[in-house]
């Protein structure tokens, strides 16, 4: 049998608040045993603010600061340059913000935290809604999905616009480590969270966070969920180190995403078309992804007689050499 | 001690220099720029040991300074009107985590229409937001005020933030000189920041939190109790101060020739002087007026100056910016603080020096001339009956 990875060490105690099957507490479970204890927590306004549970009561084992929606990227910030200044350079700094927290009105908090370079590590668990205030859309809500502000009645079919690609605005800073993540894997987050702990400078994760009530779905499957996400190529799990990009979990056919839509409430109205859709996205997510990969990883090639030697890679981009805060 | 030439800005850099703050973060706004450009100086030459976090906005400046204050280190920002009011809901942070701190606010204008001359409308539109404030009227007293504030807002019984103004230009921008203290002495009047916050590593905390009614309102009075504990405690810290540095600050109301005084006039930052002057002037030739600068808003002392009013007959009070649909904001709380006394003085509200209007000495003499004779409550806006002079002045 293989040797379990996970750490034993719980630092979110039962008796948190969360709805059944919450994929956000799986996601602060997995994420406390692979930083442990020395951790602070930063959290804005979302359904962390609640299922860390009121006072004076708390859920999770390690120290946890409230802070405003849209200021969780300055919190961590004040946080690490506070650490630093009392020496305590050891501790992990964490802001934990939702999709809206973070892609929304917190995204030019997370902006300024990328491009200072703070030592810390922002999380934003994606449930793919404003979920605290009762399922309203975001800028994550995902194409066509049905929240309470993009509804399903008439001509209107759901959410017009598409996901917003946090991925690709976070790598436009540049910072050291950025990575997918999903409860559904736990070796491959609890990996990616050790790893993300022993790198200095601005580290972010994209955590795919399911949610039953928001998305329709019963709360037994959210494992299962997440599964089919990553399988069907909607959430594909990824990290990318100093610029180069490496798959983590690796298909060789991609799932329909035809069972992972029809699970879900949100999806119910889906025409055969629409699926279809999200079909030739998923496919064109995943071979950008291989083209991206191999683009970071070229095969060595061969010295042709005559040809200049196959280029040097671009230095990768050193979140490392830019300034601490 | 040493006397340097100082700006009022210059003595906010100077005061956080001599504090020695932990960690910085601002972002620029005229006229506030040259503080945050002279503590850029100090800690790039490692004159002042700190951590400068150059955020993206007020709003993360202030946010860096209240998580930073919440972990245990000593913070400080600086910034002005449209600054501070991107800055507000993280005010109420602020006071809220009881993360003490101090924020030197260049008093502004607020836009529109755009203007950056000296005007309380800022930091008075902020006044219900828990932080104490402070009205200092001289680059000398800047230096003086921040340095008691955080020695102030970290005493345990306290731990609120406060916000230490200068007017615009007239402070911000005039040079003085400041007698600034030993940093030896500094260290002895205030010591490093006891770093026992709530939040620590490893420490199972929670700062922030949610709660239903029950508790809500139970925070809700710590923070108006810890209000209530400052002006004695401010005593106590002022008293220390005097005897250390050896400068005597006064209180939240300085009051100048009020005795036997028919009239007096209160005032707030950089009209206080000339106000004085005036006073000096006007009881010269006979007539028995008094100012007293109110160096405290918030709290309002409102003891202080129910004791002023029951030897006055007329109240004045000159504000520089207006609340609409009421008074000016001083005028309405010296009001309110002398509801029920027997035989109140009458109040009178009078505006002037709105966005960066100059307020000389016939300007305050009109005040006191018309506190003389009348006890109508206004508001009087003595800007609007000086405009021709203004314009052909250009
Ligand atoms: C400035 C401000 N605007 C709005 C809110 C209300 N609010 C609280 S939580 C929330 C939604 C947060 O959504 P997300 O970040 O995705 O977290 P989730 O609730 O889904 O966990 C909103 C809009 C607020 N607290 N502050
Ligand atoms: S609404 Fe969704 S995200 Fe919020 S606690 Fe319930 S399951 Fe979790
Ligand atoms: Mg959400």
């Amino acid at each position: 049998m293989a040797k379990l990875t996970i750490p034993r060490q719980e630092l979110m105690y039962s008796g948190h608040a969360a709805c059944p099957g919450c994929g956000p507490a799986l996601a602060m479970r997995l994420l406390l045993k692979g930083l442990g204890p020395r951790t602070v927590v930063s959290v804005p306004a979302s359904c962390w603010t609640v299922i860390a549970t009121p006072y004076p009561t708390t859920a999770l084992g390690v120290g946890m600061l409230d802070n405003a929606i849209e200021a969780t990227g300055a919190s961590i910030s004040g946080l690490r340059a506070a650490a630093d200044a009392l020496g305590l350079g050891d501790l992990n700094v964490v802001g934990f913000a939702g999709d809206g927290g973070t892609a929304d009105i917190g995204l030019q908090s997370l902006s300024g935290m990328l491009e200072r370079g703070t030592d810390a590590l922002y999380v934003m668990y994606d449930n793919e809604a404003y979920m605290n205030t009762g399922v309203q859309r975001s800028s994550a809500t995902p194409q066509g999905a049905w929240t309470t502000t993009t509804p399903v009645a008439g001509e209107a079919r759901g959410k017009l616009e598409p996901k917003k690609d946090i991925m690709a605005i976070v790598l436009a800073h540049h910072p050291v480590y950025a990575a997918t993540l999903n409860p559904s894997f736990p070796e491959d987050f609890v990996r990616k969270v050790e790893k993300a702990r022993e790198r200095k400078g601005p580290r972010f994760f994209h955590v795919y966070a399911a949610c039953p009530p928001g998305w329709r779905y019963d709360s037994d499957q959210t494992i299962e969920l997440g599964r089919l996400a990553t399988y069907a190529g909607i959430f594909p799990l990824y990290e990318v180190e100093m610029g180069r990009l490496r798959i983590t979990r690796r298909m060789g056919q991609l799932k329909p995403v035809e069972e992972y839509l029809k699970a879900q409430g949100r999806f119910r109205h889906f025409s055969p078309e629409e699926v279809q859709q999200v079909q030739e996205q998923a496919r064109a997510r995943w071979d950008d992804l291989l083209a991206r990969e191999r683009a970071a990883n070229p095969p060595e090639r061969a010295a042709v007689p005559g040809e200049p030697a196959s280029p040097a890679l671009p230095p990768p981009v050193a979140g490392e050499a830019l300034g601490r805060t | 001690m040493v006397f340097k030439v100082l700006s009022g800005n210059g003595a906010q850099a100077e005061a956080a220099r001599l504090a020695r703050v932990q960690v910085i973060a601002a972002y620029p706004i005229t006229p506030q720029t040259t503080i945050v450009e002279a503590l850029a100086e100090m800690v790039a030459s490692g004159e002042l040991k700190a951590q400068y976090v150059k955020v993206e906005s007020e709003h993360s400046a202030l946010q860096v300074c209240l998580s930073a204050s919440a972990l245990g280190a000593r913070t400080y920002s600086a910034t002005s009107s449209q600054g501070l009011l991107l800055m507000h809901e993280l005010l109420h942070w602020a006071s809220g985590q009881r993360t003490p701190m101090v924020l030197g606010v260049v008093n502004r204008a607020v836009a529109p229409p755009w203007n950056i001359g000296a005007d309380h409308a800022d930091t008075m539109s902020q006044r219900d937001t828990g932080w104490i404030q402070f009205y200092p009227e001289s680059n000398q007293e800047v230096l003086d005020t921040v340095l008691t504030a955080y020695r102030l807002v970290e005493d345990p019984e306290i731990r609120l933030p406060a916000m230490v103004t200068e007017d615009a230009f007239y402070l911000s921008h005039t040079f003085e000189p400041v007698d600034v203290p030993d940093p030896e002495t500094v260290d002895r009047f205030l010591p490093p920041k006891d770093a026992r916050a709530i939040l620590r590593p490893g420490v199972v905390s929670r700062l922030g939190s949610f709660t239903g009614p029950d508790h809500y309102v139970g925070f809700r009075h710590q923070v108006a109790e810890a209000m209530d504990r400052v002006l004695p405690k401010l005593q106590e810290v002022e008293s220390e101060y005097a005897r250390r540095i050896g400068r005597v600050l006064g209180g939240p109301l300085v009051g100048y020739r009020t005795e036997d005084a028919d009239a007096v006039l209160l005032t707030l930052g950089t009209t206080s002087t000339t106000a004085r002057g005036v006073v000096d002037d006007l009881r010269s030739s006979g007539r028995k007026v008094g100012m007293a600068k109110l160096r405290v808003f918030r709290p309002f002392p409102v003891e202080a100056v129910r004791q002023l009013a029951r030897t006055v007959g007329r109240i004045g009070v000159l504000d520089r910016s207006f609340t609409f649909g009421a008074l000016g904001p001083a005028a309405s709380e010296v009001r309110s603080a002398l509801y029920g006394i027997p035989s109140p003085p009458s109040v009178t509200s009078f505006l002037s020096g709105i966005g960066g209007r100059d307020v000389g000495p016939q300007d305050l003499r009109r005040v006191f001339e018309a506190l003389l004779v009348s006890e109508a409550p206004g508001p009087r806006w003595m800007d609007l009956e000086t405009s021709g002079e203004v314009a052909a002045h250009g």
